[in-house]
């Protein structure tokens, strides 16, 4: 009975291995949890489940799945579409919402409708456009995507208790959607590269003991220099105008990287890199420092991370004289590829939502450049650059 | 044989920690559990040793510590000095094998409770090179060829602050749960089980007063469990009147003793911003 269990959850992108559903049928056998859907949830959870991320796609599958076994479970099915008009009766409904259903026809002809869909179906169904059930864009049903969907079953009636994995705590949980600072910097923390370097002041107490067994027993002192994360990172941060929006996650970023690396230098940039680039925006207009100097200061090893939305006019990227604010005598892909050649590891983090790239015709021409090394601003991308920096 | 943990006197487990806990217990597999921090993770380790009556060993876990480092650890620089001293002791190397936590609890004479609290303050590889150990609950001593295997499994419990994925392989060999941040009806139960000489009124105001600081946006450190316990604490002591805890209260700017709560300068410095915008509009 477990088995499909086992495949809607894999699915729904829950990654549980057999060796865990192996764990949760010993459980089970051994009788952790008993006679309750509540404690199998639970109990389902803490085996199948390791990442608080996943709670809520666990949930969701959860639901999906269990809809219909715990239905037939407690036999409610004759009474169910009794049940369904009830709620239907209940249901709070917003002045756009009212409007919405008269503009389908009414409000009784959806409950005629419903009342004719009520007969004609047989048994339980999910999914497709017409039955009623989970999952589906029929307007009956929950979970679906139907703006004039009625909701059946599920939490909304008064005194039926809302089940756990419906309450769906987790939800912010899920995915990309909280990026705070810790989370950015737990995330840059996995480009650390650490290496002795500098004077040795350390004891070596393991090199001692090996070189004092070699040495016959007689004492051998050893010193090493301290480990200490070595990698160098360069930031160039997009400032302004289309960038407004984003200020605070860039701030995030920022004070999250200053805090993990030693070996980092930050520059700003209007749009796109241009012939120079500022670090103080109060100034930006007196002391630039020109990308010719960075490109000979600083050393190959060093990491490039570019944030920016890099939306704009294709010309400011690929015309000379582009540029809204000076005149650039060469083209800004020009000097991004000079960038770009001399630090062979790089990445964009683009704070734009990465379903809109594929609209903007500026952001096309940025990741041809990059070599398609531009990753979404959020905790999954920041995985997604750092793996490619590390390479 | 085993009984069912279901909270003590002084912890409040909510049902699902309890069915991992019991699950974790039943199978004998590790139990990992991740959270805010402050919401009890390290303390549930003591209440299940308390609950179930049984001994508990901590392993604490820090940067700079290895997996052999709770197995075992060869003492060499003793040995060496002995050696160059001519002490008897020197020619068995059992004397200079010293056991670490792993070891004590795999020879406790009952079922032991171990926590290794923070495994993710360790090396990447500190997992891993665990598995087998945690698995079988067996290791091999190599300098005295001796197999060390547990008398009774122990209840293993793992604390996770996030900072590290931890590995897959090792994921899948424990039970995870995940420590939500209390509900204001179980966080009274928590407060309850501590201060149960507390005035309702105080408490409904220092409960009111908390929820609304964590709901504060763009605070570096919400607070939590341990540190609203804190708070109250001091509250008690100094006996503070609930009156003085509202924080619409356009007189006062911060509620009182808030050095419980707001651990960061910068916090403090936003939460009086926003109680000054705050009285600015309602004076409007």
């Amino acid at each position: 009975m477990l088995t499909p269990f086992f495949y809607t959850l894999r699915a729904a992108g829950v990654p549980a291995s057999v060796t865990e559903y192996l764990t949760l049928l010993e459980a089970l056998q051994r009788g952790v949890a008993r006679f309750s859907v509540n404690d199998f949830y639970f109990l389902a959870r803490a085996t199948l489940v390791k990442d608080e991320k996943h709670f809520d796609r666990f949930d969701k599958a959860f639901a999906q799945y269990f809809k219909g076994i715990e239905q037939s479970f407690e036999q409610l099915q004759k009474a169910l579409p009794e049940d369904w008009l009830k709620l239907l009766a209940e249901r709070h409904f917003t002045p756009e919402e009212m409007a919405q259903i008269e503009a389908l026809g009414g409000w009784d002809k959806l409950l005629e409708t419903l009342k004719q869909r009520l007969e004609e179906q047989k048994g339980r169904h999910e999914g497709g456009s017409k039955w009623i059930g989970t999952g589906g864009t029929s307007p009956f049903g929950h979970g679906g995507y139907n703006p004039e969907g009625i909701r059946i079953g599920g939490p909304g009636g008064k005194g039926k208790a809302v089940k756990v994995w419906e309450r769906r705590d987790y939800r912010n949980l899920d995915d990309n959607v909280e990026l705070g600072t810790r989370n950015i910097k737990v995330a840059l923390r996995k480009l650390r590269r650490f290496a002795r370097e500098g004077a040795a002041d350390q004891f070596d107490i393991d090199g001692t003991i090996s070189a004092t067994a070699r040495n016959a027993g007689l004492l051998d002192l050893k010193f090493q220099p301290e480990r200490h994360n070595a990698l160098k990172l360069l930031l160039f941060f997009d400032v302004g105008g289309s960038m407004e929006s984003h200020v605070r996650v860039c701030e995030e970023l920022f004070s999250a990287a200053r805090g993990e690396f030693k070996h980092l230098e930050y520059f700003y940039f209007h749009n796109f890199i241009y012939e120079s680039v500022w670090k103080d925006s109060r100034r930006r207009h007196g002391e630039r420092t020109t990308l010719f100097d960075i490109l000979r200061k600083y050393q190959p090893d060093y990491r490039i991370i570019f944030i920016g939305d890099a939306s704009m006019s294709p010309y400011e990227i690929m015309q000379p004289g582009g540029s809204i604010e000076h005149w650039n005598d060469e083209a800004g892909a020009v000097w991004l590829q000079r960038l770009t050649q001399r630090f062979q590891r790089f990445a964009w983090l683009n704070p734009e939502p990465q379903d809109r790239w594929d609209y903007v015709q500026s952001i096309g021409l940025a990741r041809q450049l990059l070599a398609e090394r531009m990753y979404p601003l959020t905790l999954h991308g920041l995985d997604d650059a750092i793996r490619a920096l590390k390479a | 044989m085993t009984s069912k943990f279901e909270g003590t006197e002084r912890y409040v487990a909510t049902e699902d920690l309890m069915m991992a806990v019991n699950a974790a217990v039943t199978l004998a597999r590790p139990l990992l559990v991740k959270g805010e921090p402050g919401t009890g993770k390290t303390q549930l380790a003591e209440e299940i040793a308390l609950a179930l009556d049984k001994p508990l060993y901590r392993w604490h876990v820090k940067s700079t510590t290895k997996a052999q480092h709770g197995l075992y650890e060869y003492d060499a620089v003793s040995r060496l000095r002995d050696s160059q001293l001519g002490d008897a002791k020197v020619h068995d190397i059992g004397n200079y094998i010293i056991p670490g936590r792993l070891w004590e609890a795999f020879r406790s004479a009952r079922q032991a409770v171990l926590l290794i609290d923070e495994i993710d303050k360790a090396d990447i590889e500190f997992p891993n090179d665990l598995l087998l150990e945690l698995d079988r609950m067996e290791f091999y001593v190599h300098e005295t060829r001796e197999l060390i295997q547990a008398t009774h499994r122990p209840i293993v419990i793992i604390t996770s602050n996030n900072e590290k994925e931890l590995p897959d392989a090792f994921l899948r060999r424990c039970f995870f749960h995940f420590i939500r941040f209390p509900d204001a009806e179980t966080m009274t139960r928590i407060i309850g089980v501590h201060f149960p000489e507390l005035k309702r009124e105080l408490l409904a105001e220092a409960l009111n007063a908390f929820y609304k600081l964590r709901d504060v946006p763009g605070l570096k450190k919400k607070p939590s469990t341990s540190e609203l316990l804190d708070w109250l604490k001091l509250l008690l002591a100094e006996d503070v009147p609930p009156e003085a805890l509202r924080t619409d209260d356009p007189r006062k700017s911060l509620p009182p003793l808030y050095g419980a709560l707001l651990k960061n300068e910068q916090d403090v410095h936003l939460f009086e911003q926003l109680i000054f915008l705050q009285r600015r509009q309602s004076r409007q």
